[in-house]
Parts: structure tokens; sequence; C-alpha cells
């Protein structure tokens, strides 16, 4: 067993005791796993050092670093969680609802669809040690803890979390909500929430994955996704962080798309103290296409960072990617989009877009796209703004009765609704529409006299 | 057209108005009295303050009012925010109405109508009745019923931004409308249709006044009184009769004659 350093001892002492706990239970291919991501980790450590670091440049882990978060083996009562799980409802029939309380999987809470040929949405907990499932093969396939700190100490507590897969050729759309739930806890608690989706080949997946806690606590959540989109699949991916104002969040995304297939993601950001959103996807195939788009609403001393590349390493490929923030009080966002070009990877079409509305002078904007081109017959571009509501466009409002508070939320929700009109299943459009709306600072006084 | 019979107050009382856009002082004294049941035309070359004044009227912030008085109904126009204004009937055309992207035409009208009717003490209208009305005004000025199912102007044309405006006014049913250049750009069709709203707009309790360049909306709308507006100042008023000298003869005779003193 590998020794911890000192400043992670608790971290080493909760690993000891989830991998040599009672009821661990894990097959070899998973110790192997976790010993493996807990080197890595020990090595690695947080990226608290930035200097030199491109990736963590402008965000500074340090506050998590700092606390020592407990990792909770012992199952949370769920009571308290039923409403947030239902906050709204998707109907079908090959929809499941998988709820996590704390990282396990919350039988009562949860309702998955019906078995069903080729479709499996369940806990990765009760399927570990089901070798028909083959999730050695697949878990930790996209997502390396190699040089990632949060992915690595993600794996080495890898213990339950979402499994969708949907087998080639499935027909029909198959539709998952996961809902991961921090509960109150008397001191900081850690989550390592995992997911893993495969979509077969021609299936159509939608996931909606969100993440709660309590409002008023401070607690870190460290997640996982891994997504492989098959050939001529389609994956709708929808994130909806809804962490409470004191909360971490740290979310890897990974994502290998497959020859002509289609991934779209919506992230959403509202409340946390520090969000971090990576998002990696990686064009394995050709002739595939993503559209990658974000909304992240901040206020106070919240600070957002998403990060994004594009791996265009195979040809013919287009990818769109369309992030809006709004930023107020002295809150700070982070955009880092990259696109790369690999050398052959002809005909590759890339966007991206990072547009910011700025409602207080103390707010800050860093965006920093980036492009890096290695074939000749490509077409691509990138845009970054950051601005204010515009003076004029107010008056017209204020010209036809709408006083200054109402101009200015309406100004604002109808930039954020580019993003949020997106978003295809209706009842969770109408339930953006509805949290994003209520999260509009009041007074978003205009700061751009243009007079 | 016959003299309208004025009223005790007018609804529009303009003193000695001046006002400035940064360092720049455009109107340079204005006076003008608008009663309920009059259409005024107000003309002049470029640069002449037309624009300036009706978005002064609205409350525009790009400009400072220097000087002199505004009453509307009585009321002291200028301490009010440009929504009271509103709210209490008066409207502007925008010569360039802004793109709304986001923003559904239907929320926007429906904001506007409600923010008027809580004004004046009334509830906010039902949706269905909202509706309704909407559909009416959409046929009575002639617009594309799918424009309303859009955001506000965003990709109109500039025919479709001015049929819009027009929209707008027939919704929020103001007392005094100052319409800024809305002939302006227009193809002759469309030009009828907008002309067409204005006169419907036209009654014994309202008030229209009409900023243009162009003597060629009067031939679809007959004005009570046409001023010219020069270097910021009103320096002729007459009857529809000056229009028509000032088609014949062109701004330079305005120009002319004032440099001239006469």
């Amino acid at each position: 067993m590998t020794s911890a350093p000192a400043k992670y001892a608790h971290y080493f002492a909760d690993f000891q005791s989830l991998v040599q706990g009672p009821g661990a239970g894990a097959p070899p291919w998973l110790r192997d796993l976790r010993d493996n991501a807990w080197s890595m980790f020990s090595e690695t450590g947080f990226p608290t050092a930035r200097r030199g670091n491109e990736r963590w440049k402008y965000t500074n882990v340090g506050p998590i670093a700092k606390i020592d978060f407990n990792f909770s083996t012992r199952p949370t009562d769920a009571n308290g969680s039923r409403s947030l799980a239902a906050s709204y409802k998707i109907e079908g029939p090959a929809v499941s609802d998988l709820v996590f309380i704390d990282g396990r999987y919350s039988p009562e809470l949860s309702s998955p669809a019906a078995a069903t040929d080729g479709i499996t949405a369940a806990s990765l907990a009760s399927i570990f040690t089901d070798s028909a499932f083959d999730l050695e093969s697949q878990v930790g396939r996209y997502a390396s803890p190699d040089g990632d700190g949060f992915a690595a100490l993600n794996t080495a507590f890898l213990h339950d979390g979402a499994y969708i897969h949907v087998g080639d050729g499935h027909s029909g759309k198959v539709l998952v909500r996961l809902s991961y739930i921090t509960v109150d806890g008397t001191h900081p608690k850690v989550t390592h929430p995992r997911t893993l989706i495969v979509a077969g080949r021609n299936t159509d997946v939608t996931v909606v994955e969100s993440y709660y806690g309590p409002k008023d606590s401070v607690y870190f959540t460290n997640a996982v996704t891994e997504i492989s989109v098959g050939d001529g699949a389609r994956v709708d991916h929808y994130r909806l962080l809804l962490e409470g104002e004191k909360a971490f969040h740290v979310g890897t995304n990974r994502v290998k798309q497959e020859k002509d297939s289609s991934f779209s993601s919506a992230s959403f950001t509202l409340g946390t103290a520090l969000a971090r959103n990576d998002l990696e996807v990686l064009f394995d195939g050709t002739g595939g296409y993503c559209s990658l788009n974000g909304l992240y609403l901040t206020a106070d001393n919240q600070h957002i960072d998403n990060l994004i590349s594009i791996d265009h390493a195979q040809p013919n490929c287009t990818s769109r990617l369309n992030y809006k923030g709004i930023l107020d009080g002295r809150s700070r966002a982070v955009f880092g989009g990259t696109v790369v070009v690999r050398p052959g990877a002809q005909k590759s079409d890339a966007e991206q877009t990072d547009k910011n509305l700025i409602l207080s002078k103390f707010a800050e904007v860093d965006s920093k796209p980036s492009l890096l081109i290695y074939a000749d017959d490509v077409k691509c571009s990138h845009g970054a703004t950051a601005g204010h509501i515009d003076a004029d466009t107010l008056f017209y409002l204020r010209s036809r009765g709408l006083d200054l508070d109402t101009a200015s939320r309406m100004l604002v929700h109808a930039f954020a609704s580019e993003i949020i009109e997106k978003v295809q299943p209706e009842p969770l459009r109408d339930y953006l529409n509805t949290i994003f709306a209520a999260a509009i600072p009041d007074k978003s006084l205009p700061i751009a006299w243009t007079g | 057209m016959a003299a309208v019979a004025k009223g005790p107050t007018p609804l529009l009382a303009i003193k000695g108005l001046t006002a400035s856009a940064g360092d720049l002082e455009i109107l340079k004294g204005i006076d003008l009295e608008v009663f309920a049941g009059e259409v005024h035309a107000i003309m002049g070359p470029n640069g002449s303050g037309k624009s300036t004044l009706t978005n002064v009227l609205a409350g525009s912030p790009n400009y400072k009012v220097t000087g002199g008085q505004v009453l509307f109904e009585g009321q002291d126009l200028l301490k009010l925010e440009p929504e009271i204004r509103a709210r209490m009937g008066l409207f502007l055309a925008f010569q360039y109405p802004l793109e709304l992207p986001g923003v559904r035409a239907w929320q926007f009208l429906k904001a506007g109508v409600d923010a008027r009717r809580l004004h004046n003490g009334e509830e906010e209208m039902g949706a269905r009745e909202f509706d309704q009305m909407l559909k009416a005004k959409v046929e009575q000025v002639q617009i594309d019923p799918d424009l309303v199912k859009r955001a506000v102007n965003e990709g109109f044309s500039g025919g479709e931004k001015k049929r819009n405006e027009i929209l707008q006014m027939a919704v929020l049913e103001p007392k005094l409308a100052l319409l800024d250049e809305t002939d302006s750009g227009l193809d002759i069709d469309a030009l009828r249709i907008v002309a067409d709203g204005i006169n419907n707009l036209r009654s014994p309790q309202n008030a229209i006044v009409l900023v243009t360049h162009y003597q060629r909306i009067l031939e679809y709308i007959t004005p009570n009184h046409v001023h010219v507006l020069f270097d910021g100042r009103i320096v002729r008023s007459g009857g529809p009769e000056l229009a028509h000298e000032l088609e014949a003869k062109g701004y330079d005779w305005i120009k002319d004659a004032v440099n001239a003193g006469v």
C-alpha cells in the first residue's frame, strides 16, 4: 500500500477505511483501479501551485485543499431530499430517475424504468461484481487519473455512481435523470459522484445530471463523468449545478465520440462558492458533431471556472461552443476554451463564443479562447465578449412603461434564454427558466450609459 | 380639415425648452402647444433637432435638459422617469427601433399594457383578453402575425421594425404619440400601412406629433399644424399648406430666410 503525504493524511485514512472496511467487497480490478488512483493522487495532490499551470491559472483551489472534508461511509437518511429529487418531472416510458444521497444510490428515492432489453440504468455499486457488464474495461477509460488530482481522488474513492448503457441499435429515446444530493452534516463532507454513460451504435440517449446540496453548509462535490457516444449515436447531456452557496464543486467530464455521432451538452451553473466545470470532447471518428452550451449566473464572491477542450482528432467533424455568463457582485468567471485540430483532420469546422453580461463593476471575467490548428483545410473561429446592459435598449423598454428593475430583469433573462431555449425536454426547460428568473439579482442596474 | 375645438388646457405644453447632447446644445428654445385631437407635423432638415425633441420628451438618457418646461396634462413631464411618462400615455415610435433578442413580443407588449393598467389603478389584463386584443391590433395594422411570435425586432427588416412600432402604439393606445421619422425608409406600401395605423389612432381624445423629413407621408395623414424646426428652434408654423411650400421650395428656403433674419 502506498503511503500518504502528511498533508492528505485524513484522505488517506478515509481511503484506507473504504478499501479495507466491512462490505468493501470490491472485485480485484476495482481494487487495482483505486490503488493506482490513490498513488496518482498522492503524487499529484491538488493543483494549488498555479505558476506555470495553465489549467489552473485563474482558479485557486487552496480553499478546497485546506479543508479536511469527511468522506462518509455510512448511508445517510434521505427523507429531506425527496422534494429536491422531484423538482420537476419528466414523463415517458424509457425514463429512469436515479437519486444519490451523499454519493450513494438511494433505492427509496429512485424510480428506474422497467427492465428493457438493451437498456441499463443502474447504480454502479449494484453491478461492480457482475461480470456481465464488463465495467472493468469501461470505468476510468476516458477520465484518466494520471496527472489530474481531482479525477484521481474521485477514482480512488470510487464506490458508487450511475451506469447508463444503451445497447447497439436500440431504437427510441432513452432518458435518465441523475440527482446527486449532498445532505447537511456536522462536518464538511466530500462526495465523489461517478457517472458512466455508454451509448451504443445509433442510439438516442438524454441524461440530465443534477447536483444539489444544503444552502449554507461547506461541502465538496468532486464529480467525474465519462461518456462514450457510439457510431451514429446521439447523446444530449445536461448538467445542472445547483449546489449550495458555500459549496465547492469540481466536475471532470470526458466525452469520446465515434464516427458520425452527435453530442450536445448544456451546463447550467447557479450557486456554488467555487465551481470548476472541466469538459473534454474527443472526436475519435469522422463526421462527428458536438454542440457545447453553458450558462452561469454568479453573485457575491462566487467563482466559476469553465475549462473546455475539443479535440478534432479526425477529419470532417463540426464543433459548436456557446457559453454565456451573467455576473453580479464581486463574482468572477473564468472561461478557457481550446479547440485542437490534429494533423490530417481536414474539413474541421469549429466555432466558439463566450459572452458575458456584467451587472456589477466589481465582477470580473477572464476569457481565454484558443485555437491550436495543425491542418490547413479547416474553418475555425472564436470570440469572447463582456458587456453591460445597453442603456439605449433599456430606454426602449422603459419608454413602453417598464420600470428599471423589470426592464433589467427582462433583458438579463433574455440574455440567458438563448441557452435555455435549446433545452429539449420541456419540463426541464420550464424548470430552468423558473430557477434562472428567480436567481436574477434585484436592481440589475446598468452601468453602460452610451450617451 | 375643420378646426378642432381646443380644450382649456393643452395636452402638451412646451415652453422655452433647451437641451444638449454632451457639450452640444441642440434644442435652443422650443415653444409648442398640442391639444387633444390634433396632429402636428414637425419638419426640418437633418440635424435641426427633430429627433432630439421627441427623445427628450420621452425621457431619453442620451440628452440633458438645460432649461424650459414641459407640461403633459398639466404635470411637469421633465421630472418623471421615462416609464412614468409612458404609463401616463406618452409613446415614442423610435426612428431606429432596437432589437431585443430573447424578449418575446407578447411578453414585451403585455408588460407595457399591464404597467399602464397598474398605474391607472386597474388590474393586469388576463392572458386570453390580451391575446384577443393583440390579434385584433395585428389585423388592424396589417403586420405579419408571425412577427409577434418572434423576439422583438430581432432580424426584422427596416420596414417590419417600423410597422412593429405602429403595432406597439396601437396596443398601448397612447394619449400622445411621438413618431420619430417613422416614414423614413419605407416603400410606398409600407408607408400606406403605417399611415393607416396612425390615422386609426386619431381621435378627439389623443394627439400625434409626427416628425418627418419628407412631405410624402402627409399625403396620407393631414396634419392640423405644420412646424419647421431649424437649428433647434421652431422657425415657421402654419397649416398643411406649409408642408407643400416646403416640398416646392426645399429647406434651403427656410435656411436662407432664417439667416436673413426674416
